[in-house]
């Protein structure tokens, strides 16, 4: 009861914090929606290619976990500014679990992640998007539990390094390439014309079947061995990203 | 409230590809009771921050035991952590975030309700003269006032024992001395015991009962301030002669002062420690004018705490601090 106290007055001065100062949380939003705008009706016409009948039924579910994954592994940029101005150090001297100030903080990404998601889906339906509102629904979730698996590991990582020096290159090298190899912007897929070494290269990314699990929960297909299988890694990078975050958070001299 | 055996920390870190064991802190014994201010004295680098990390929790000794506030450090790091408040070098507030919020939050994590938290709070701004900073940001607050929140946040929950790391560091002369007057008045109206670190040594003079001299993380010295003044063995008196050629002549009349004392030469400069200078002036002062030595400037330095660290390390504490 306690923890889960702690864990809610870390969330809430979190939240209020980034709500008097939204700017980050605008700027998150900034890259899905100039790519939604910029790119998405390059990819209308090629609808058919790709295998779908909607494009933005496509797209949108790869801007989401775009969202979820930037987003929230930058959340340690955060973490080293609060240590460095002390609050870290002030928080952990107090009997608070340490368990505790990590999950406020993850809380917070994950809340502001679904926020700023159902924000893109809204956009997406300006633009043409249509499906399974339940779907979405549970596309969103798969999405901002993936954002707090991302996020713990970053705290966890930015509390390890403490420097933005160390953060910076380590986030954009992890990044990209999943980004890019998880099919978010084309499916990576020999039917759909991609070679093969790099259909062989993806499977490797656990991100890409959540991708495809979401694009399949907001046609409304929950029932496949896709959704499934996205289901699965979903929990996985949970269970990984709190098993590192609270591992490092709860060690004594982090 | 503390006491601390051979408390110890060692960090690895990398000499090119050779890991190398650096010892911060090399075992440290330290009591300190109830009600005494006790001042950690030492150049940067020394291992007080490091020591005061362990006491405070944030750090696991690599070695040793300390009881805190009652509680054992290693076994009960929780109940410590309720009875210590502990003000960081780095502050502990967010720029952005409004100050009350900070305290109030602040105590909600010790378990405290949300009125009584804003109440010990509002009660703090007013002792620290903050009264009207809180909705301000810390980010429009002045280097004063913003030590002064930090040692706010560190007492909402009323602790029996402080702990200050360098809590004047960086203020300017007027912001240090109201600040010593705060940190004296949490013994004098609260009650609590202070541990304080500190490289300055007219601030360990002013503030402190006791002080623990610490170089190369050992404790090189531990006593009062006038104590361990006294180990420097007497006042410096110091003669500027008008002529120097007479600098033989004085050296001899100043060296009659003790015996078997030697004074020291440099140019048209003789001194020598001796006991108590006040005692010995006239009749020195007599006895050099007979000799028909004329004196450009007499000066006596009653020993400093620097001179103490001198003594103990061979090195000059101002010398660190200006070099860090």
């Amino acid at each position: 009861m306690r923890f889960l106290t702690e864990t809610f007055i870390i969330f809430r001065r979190q939240m209020r914090l980034n709500l008097r100062n939204p700017a980050w949380v605008i700027i998150g939003l900034a890259q899905p929606v100039l790519y939604l705008c910029l790119f998405g009706p390059l990819l209308e016409p090629l609808a058919a290619q790709i295998g779908t009948t909607n494009a933005y039924t496509f797209f949108v579910p790869g801007l989401l976990l775009q969202l979820g994954l930037f987003g929230a592994l930058f959340a340690g940029f955060g973490l080293v500014a609060e240590w460095r101005e002390g609050v870290v150090e002030a928080e952990r001297v107090t009997p608070a679990s340490r368990t505790a100030l990590l999950l406020g903080r993850v809380l917070r990404d994950t809340v502001l992640l679904a926020a700023q998601g159902v924000v893109l889906i809204a956009l997406g339906f300006a633009f043409g998007l249509r499906g399974d509102i339940g779907g979405m629904v549970l596309g969103l979730v798969l999405t901002m539990l993936v954002g707090g698996a991302c996020s713990a590991a970053s705290n966890a990582l930015a509390l390890t390094t403490k420097s933005e020096d160390v953060l910076a290159p380590v986030l954009n090298s992890i990044s990209l390439p999943v980004l890019l190899l998880s099919g978010i912007l084309l499916p990576i897929s020999v039917k759909t014309g991609a070679p093969q070494w790099l259909e062989t290269v993806s499977d490797f990314i656990p991100t890409k079947y959540i991708v495809n699990a979401i694009r399949d929960t907001f046609t409304g297909d929950y029932a496949t061995v896709t959704t499934m299988w996205g289901i699965v890694w979903t929990i996985a990078l949970v269970v990984a990203g709190l098993w590192v975050g609270t591992r490092t958070f709860r060690k004594e001299n982090a | 409230m503390i006491h601390a055996r051979g408390l110890a920390r060692t960090f690895d870190t990398k000499r090119g590809r050779e890991k190398v064991a650096v010892k911060a802190v090399a075992g440290v014994d330290i009591d300190v009771a109830e009600g005494e201010i006790v001042g950690f004295l030492g150049p940067n680098g020394a291992g007080k921050t490091t020591t005061l990390r362990m006491l405070t929790t944030l750090l696991t000794p690599t070695a040793g035991t300390a009881t805190v506030a009652g509680y054992d450090l290693a076994k009960d790091p929780v109940h410590v952590r309720r009875s210590i408040g502990y003000v960081s070098q780095s502050g502990s507030t967010a720029r952005e975030a409004r100050a009350g919020e900070e305290i109030v939050d602040h105590g909600l994590l010790y378990g405290i309700s949300a009125k009584q938290a804003e109440a010990r709070g509002r009660e703090l701004f007013d002792q620290l003269d903050l009264a009207g900073m809180w909705s301000r940001q810390p980010k429009t607050m002045s280097g004063g006032q913003r030590r002064r929140l930090d040692i706010a946040m560190g007492l909402v929950h009323d602790p029996r024992l402080v702990f200050l790391d360098e809590p004047t560091t960086g203020l300017d002369p007027q912001a240090r001395a109201n600040l010593w007057t705060h940190i004296s008045d949490l013994r004098t109206k609260r009650g609590s015991t202070v541990f304080l670190t500190t490289h300055y040594l007219d601030e360990a003079d002013a503030l402190c009962d006791r002080i623990l001299v610490i170089d190369h993380g050992v404790i090189v010295a531990s006593d009062t301030p006038d104590a361990l003044k006294r180990q420097v063995a007497g006042d410096l008196i110091e003669l500027v002669l008008a002529d120097p050629a007479h600098v033989s002549l004085a050296a001899e009349q100043l060296s009659n002062l003790v015996r078997a004392g030697a004074a020291d030469v440099a140019g048209s400069l003789v001194s020598m420690r001796v006991p108590r200078a006040g005692i010995e002036l006239p009749g020195l002062l007599r006895s050099l004018d007979a000799a028909g030595v004329s004196l450009a400037s007499i000066e006596v330095r009653r020993p400093t705490l620097d001179d103490v660290f001198l003594t103990m390390t061979g090195r000059s504490l101002r010398e660190e601090a200006g070099r860090s």
